[in-house]
């Protein structure tokens, strides 16, 4: 399948989109290589359906262009762009079988009947369905709804597979078993897969690459550990995960690392993310699971490492894990997570929570 | 405790009946009276005959208006649907300048005294300098029954999700595939309630009707009323019972067929 060299096999180039006053999406340039599974992440209205929308030809773009395959698509009509789709509610046709939903999108490529038969059994098997043909939607569970909806879309080898939010709609048990499924299926497949979703941890757990986005302008791209662990900003830091945000003045450099002083004068090291200068208002975000706490008496004052002191002002049972909540003498609260212990600390008990510099990392303000 | 038997309930109960009683006693004294033998009708019935259906049926000029009605309200019902469900899909599915402004007038003859309306497509075709006929009362059958149809179909299409028809299109279908094979089934229940609607309110207007039909095209109704001016005929009794057992069964049919289709097809 490897016809082409270009890197980009679906390339957005200056693509805009705006509703009347709202610009739902801003100048966005993205490229996406083939065989990759592409995750755009953010909170609603972030304008990333309002994105795969336009790739599939279901909304126009004000501004840009659009390639498929270093094709420009931006004037071909939907019909006619070869694109898989799994919608939200999976809109399975209601008045067809299963075997004509997903014979659907055959009809339409110059195939003979018996092709169509084989090939739609094929598609049933790989979604584990077999048998299935016969009955209506409106039989089928939501789970079993979800894999003909991946059938029906992968039967007719789609240059793209676009998904819209596919797992938000069923309950938190299976929507686990089917990111596994989706992931499992576009490998084997090796299809182009551009997936929608609000779900931090579905997009971390399964994509090449995430994108998050945020009032329609990307924030960061990036694989998953490099967006997680580098996020570029406040919003990307906040969204994915639990951080926690100092806020302080950069006092100097020492090393890779800068030293700030936080506004209760205490001083943090962080490493920074761009180029700071002295005296500059910058934030250090601190993730949750990176904090460790300690009583005073059996925490040794390494050099080299950041303490904070404070008290536990409520706590959160979460079956493996504990999250602490400490307020510092500056009354902020920080978010600690850490794994059950023997003797867990308790409500007002006083605290030291010990951070490697490692894992402080200075942002812009 | 209150009296077991005559509670606030039995009252609404004995009322409701009542009303229902006031409303369809009429109908039924002209079913019945149908039957009765005697040129003057009157309870208790002495004897049953369907003496006055026989006349009816060799009363030509009353088999021509049946003749009229039926073609009219059929004619009236396909057309009426090939205008309603396109305005509707435009109304629903798309944006243009002026939609809100169109979707009214085409309302509005629904809230129009009929006399009014008929009076004026009569000046309307005097106007065009044109004679009455066949194709005027078409024409203003078709303006009585659009809102009935616009409303029904635009109703069911709001509720059919746009997915579907985004589903389709994407996989491969062009918008006119998409609407023959996605939108028209879907819509298929609110097609055939519209189609019914226009051919019953086509088949007994009235009011309208009398300014548009011409000797030629006299309808079942306009028929009627003509005959209470010069007689009370029992004739007029078998008629009406013939009216009411169409008007009434060709939607309970409908109904059922719409159902026996639709079996384990539910959106």
């Amino acid at each position: 399948m490897a016809q082409d060299k270009d890197p980009a096999f679906v390339r957005f180039e200056g693509v805009e989109k705006r509703f009347g006053k709202v610009m739902a999406v801003q100048k966005m340039d993205l490229d996406i290589p083939e065989g990759s599974l592409v995750t755009l992440l953010g909170p609603s209205g972030c304008g990333k359906t309002t994105l795969l929308r336009m790739l599939a030809g279901l909304e126009t773009p004000t501004a840009g262009s659009i390639y498929i395959k270093g094709k420009r698509i931006n004037d071909t009509p939907i019909h006619k762009r070869n694109l898989g789709m799994i919608f939200q509610n999976y809109a399975l046709f209601p008045h067809k079988t299963i075997f004509d939903n997903v014979a659907f999108g055959l009809k339409y490529r110059k195939i003979s009947k018996q092709e169509v038969r084989e090939k739609v059994e094929q598609a049933l098997e790989m979604v584990r369905l077999p048998g299935f043909g016969n009955r209506m939607p409106s039989q089928l569970s939501g789970g079993q709804q979800q894999r003909i909806a991946m059938a029906r879309a992968i039967v007719i080898e789609p240059d793209v597979l676009l998904m819209d939010e596919p797992l938000s709609a069923l309950d938190e048990n299976l929507r686990e078993d089917m990111r596994r499924e989706i992931d499992n299926l576009q490998q084997d497949l090796g299809v182009t897969t551009i997936f929608v979703t609000h779900d931090q941890r579905e997009a971390l757990s399964m994509s090449d690459k995430v994108v998050v986005m945020k009032d329609g302008v990307m924030q960061q791209e990036g694989n998953p550990e490099e967006v997680y662990n580098n996020s570029v900003n406040h919003f990307v830091a906040d969204f994915l995960g639990h951080s926690n945000f100092l806020k302080g003045t950069v006092k100097e450099k020492k090393d890779r690392m800068t030293l700030v002083e936080l506004e209760d004068k205490n001083t943090c090291l962080a490493i920074p993310a761009g180029q700071f200068s002295d005296g500059e208002q910058a934030e250090a975000v601190i993730r949750a699971q990176k904090m460790k706490l300690g009583y005073q008496r059996d925490f040794d004052k390494e050099p080299g490492m950041n303490y904070f002191f404070g008290r536990i002002v409520d706590r959160s049972y979460m079956g493996g894990e504990v999250s602490y909540f400490v307020e510092l003498a500056t009354g902020q609260v920080l978010h600690v997570i850490s794994f059950v212990k023997r003797t867990p600390y308790r409500r007002h008990d006083e605290v030291f929570i010990k951070v490697d510099p490692e894992h402080c990392r200075l942002l812009k303000l | 405790m209150q009296n077991k038997f005559f509670s606030g309930w039995t009252l609404i109960k004995l009322y409701t009946l009542l009303v229902y009683v006031w409303m369809f006693a009429p109908i039924v004294a002209v079913v019945i009276l149908a039957f009765n033998p005697h040129q003057f009708g009157s309870f208790p019935m002495e004897g049953f005959s369907f003496k006055w259906f026989v006349k009816l049926s060799h009363n030509s000029s009353i088999i021509d208006a049946f003749k009229n009605s039926i073609v009219l309200g059929s004619c009236t019902a396909v057309l009426t649907t090939a205008i309603g469900v396109p305005a509707a899909m435009a109304f629903i599915r798309y944006d243009f300048r002026g939609k809100d402004f169109l979707n009214t007038l085409l309302i509005a003859p629904i809230m129009i005294p009929e006399v009014v309306l008929g009076v004026a497509l009569l000046l309307f075709i005097r106007w065009l300098q044109q004679p009455k006929s066949f194709a005027l009362l078409l024409i203003g059958h078709v303006v009585l029954t659009l809102p009935y149809v616009l409303l029904i179909v635009q109703a069911r299409l709001v509720g059919i999700k746009k997915e579907y028809e985004e589903a389709a299109m994407v996989l491969g279908a062009g918008p006119f595939q998409t609407f023959k094979e996605i939108t028209l089934p879907l819509l298929a229940p609110a097609v055939l309630a519209g189609m019914l609607f226009s051919f019953t309110i086509s088949f007994d207007d009235v009011t309208a009707t009398l300014f548009w039909a011409t000797a030629q095209n006299q309808t079942v109704p306009v028929k009627i009323f003509g005959m209470l001016r010069n007689s009370i005929s029992p004739e007029i009794n078998a008629l009406g019972a013939v009216m009411i057992f169409l008007t009434v069964s060709t939607p309970l049919l409908a109904g059922y067929i719409s159902r026996r289709f639709a079996k384990g097809k539910d959106i």
